[in-house]
């Protein structure tokens, strides 16, 4: 049984179908690329699985149990992390602070909850070692480089138990030490039997770790298949719409 | 343990130490208003005698608290990225409520039973009842205004500036409404009480300023050391962010809403104990000034950047330059002049600062 699965799904902006009737499954400890050209409705599938609208038409199954998301807190709490397209990231606070947005880890003193600094801060440093990232947790997030921010939102995905979690261009703005970094993490979360949905568009990228790709054209899904079974030139073709589908 | 902020196994040799006045304390708007203001303290007692008394001085602290609490709670609706016009209507309207309370309970038209007599004189039955609820109404109303706004802003979509200049409006008509233009005074038996909590001293210290140390020291505590504080910073950084990261969004909004008008409704009560009445033009076009000290202490309008000591200090300044302005015997009507440079000013040192090597 798949872990998530999407059926008929649709989603229209006013006058613009981002997606049409768009069949989708992934399975635990599979990692599926996802592809297309700029607008082809990458991120607004991201969206919808992470709760931050309802698609117009279509179910969504997870786990077996038909889900509904209104706000995006109910996706992460049913096991959905997400690395946002724009990282979703609050310039004016510490690495360490966006980590934790929303979570922050707490300590009890008498009737109050006070932040717990020094954990956060311990726990954000190792997530970024692990990361391999030079990113320092007390460090203002507005001071900081594309890859830094890119490890800042990487690393939140890694707080709580995740069944799927979805990356919209996670290395996109990063260096080729930690493009390879972040795509051993894609693979030893997979290893833990975790979902990982993939958005790039660097073709290398996808070809190394995935196990399935997904090619979307103005909204509609043209090809999903093993990528053993598939080669660059060919999902290049069907990105560009120069073959129909496969 | 590492140090914060030091990955272990990780210097890097690249990253040097930022130059001190970009660091830490230093790296703030708040810090150098603050220097700004001992320059000015320090130009003043030596331009005149007058300054540093003991009598100027406790002046000084008084005229400054008459907005300063206040000023608290914009920072906080500065900080994410709102504005509150309506403060100074709700000052008064809080300080009429809560003397129109007082007067309907000491002449016994409400709840007669708050009222005895002794030697033939009216006394409060209880001591300190009238005042304690009187001053709730005040704040009562306050709350109300403050989830009216935080409402309409958070939930209705519109937009903070909008939303409060409207309640402005409103608010400053509805003190004209209750007292028909007169205002009111606090008055019966329990108002000495009133005057001494709210324009009384502890030792050399006038009462508003306790208030506002109690105050400041809390919302520092508050916004640097929980969760919610750091919601309020999140938003004012990225909204969207700090949506998607599942920080109550709509809430903490209202909060601050009804957090500033709390504030402003405090202050207001306290201003009408030391004016002895309130009148319905009271704090007229105190927003202004309320705003101007907010952003000289370095509360950023665009959201993401406040705190207390910048918003006391900024009234402090203000204060300080009105107050040595009156001492210089300089016209009032170039106050307003300078108010407004100094704003601009403050924000331009900010920026030339940051945009440094
Ligand atoms: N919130 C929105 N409101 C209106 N239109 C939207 C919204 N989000 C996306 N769209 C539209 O939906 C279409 C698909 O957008 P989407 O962001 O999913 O593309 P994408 O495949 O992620 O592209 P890219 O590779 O550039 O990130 C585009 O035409 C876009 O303009
Ligand atoms: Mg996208």
């Amino acid at each position: 049984m798949a872990l998530l699965e999407l059926s008929g799904i649709s989603k229209s902006f006013g006058p613009i179908k981002a997606l049409s009737d768009v069949d989708f499954a992934v399975g635990r400890g599979e990692i599926v690329g996802l592809m297309g050209d700029n607008g082809a409705g990458k991120s607004t599938m991201v969206k919808l699985i992470a709760g931050n609208f309802p698609p117009s038409a279509g179910r969504i199954v997870l786990d077996g149990e038909a889900v509904q998301f209104h706000r995006p807190v109910e996706a992460r709490e049913k096991g959905i992390e997400v690395v946002y397209q724009d990282l979703a990231i609050c310039n004016n606070l510490s690495a360490a602070a966006n980590v934790f947005l929303g979570r922050e880890l707490k300590r009890r003193v008498g009737p109050f909850r006070f932040l717990d600094h020094r954990a956060m801060t311990r726990r954000a440093a190792e997530l970024f070692a692990d990361l391999k990232s030079e990113t320092r947790p007390g460090d203002l997030v507005h001071k900081m480089s594309g890859g830094q921010r890119q490890a800042v939102a990487i690393a939140r995905t890694r707080l709580a138990a995740a069944k799927i979690v979805l990356m919209d261009e996670p290395t996109a703005a990063i260096s080729i030490r930690q493009v390879s970094e972040v795509l051993d993490l894609i693979r030893r979360l997979r290893d833990q039997g975790i979902a990982v949905i993939l958005i790039s568009h660097r073709m290398p990228d996808v070809f190394s770790v995935c196990d399935r790709v997904v090619v979307l054209r103005r909204g509609r899904k043209v090809a999903d298949k093993p990528i053993a079974h598939s080669t660059p030139e060919e999902v290049t073709a069907l990105i560009t719409g120069a073959k129909e589908t496969a | 343990m590492a140090e914060p902020g030091r990955v272990p196994g990780l210097d890097l040799d690249n990253v040097g130490r930022a130059s001190w006045w970009q660091r830490g304390l230093f790296a703030s708007q708040s810090a150098y208003v603050s220097l700004a203001l001992v320059a000015v303290v320090i130009g003043m007692s030596l331009a005149s005698q007058n300054f540093l008394t003991a009598g100027n001085i406790s002046n000084v602290a008084q005229n400054f608290s008459f907005i300063a609490i206040a000023t608290l709670g914009i920072t906080l609706v500065i900080i994410t990225g709102g504005i509150d016009l309506s403060v100074g209507s709700v000052m008064c309207f809080a300080a009429i409520i809560s003397a129109m309370t007082m007067t309907a309970l000491s002449d016994g038209s409400i709840a007669p039973w708050l009222i005895t007599t002794v030697d033939g004189k009216p006394a409060a039955a209880v001591p300190g009842l009238i005042v304690a609820l009187s001053i709730l109404a005040g704040l009562a109303v306050s709350l109300v205004i403050g989830l009216a706004n935080g409402f309409a802003i958070a939930r209705l979509g519109l937009s903070p500036f909008v939303t409060t200049l409207g309640m402005l409006s409103i608010v400053r008509g509805l003190c004209y409404v209750v007292t028909n233009g007169r205002g009111s005074f606090p008055s019966g038996p329990d108002a000495d009480l009133f005057y001494a909590i709210t324009a009384g001293r502890v030792g050399p210290l006038p009462m508003s300023f306790v208030y506002l140390v109690g105050l400041a020291i809390v919302m520092a505590i508050v916004l640097h050391h929980t969760a919610w504080g750091r919601h309020v910073f999140a938003l004012g950084g990225n909204e969207k962010a700090a949506e998607l990261t599942g920080v109550p969004v709509g809430r903490v909004k209202i909060q601050v809403y009804v957090l500033s008008a709390l504030a402003a409704g405090l202050n207001g009560i306290i201003v009408s104990g030391w004016l002895g009445s309130a009148p319905a033009n009271m704090a007229n076009s105190y927003e202004l000034n309320i705003i101007a000290a907010a952003v000289i202490g370095g509360a950023n309008l665009a959201g993401g950047i406040g705190g207390p000591l910048g918003a006391i200090v900024g009234c402090i300044l203000l204060e300080v330059i009105r107050n040595g302005l009156v001492l210089a015997q300089v016209s009032s009507y170039w106050q307003q002049t300078l108010v407004g440079c100094i704003i601009v000013l403050a924000v331009l040192v900010d920026r030339l600062r940051t945009r440094g090597p």
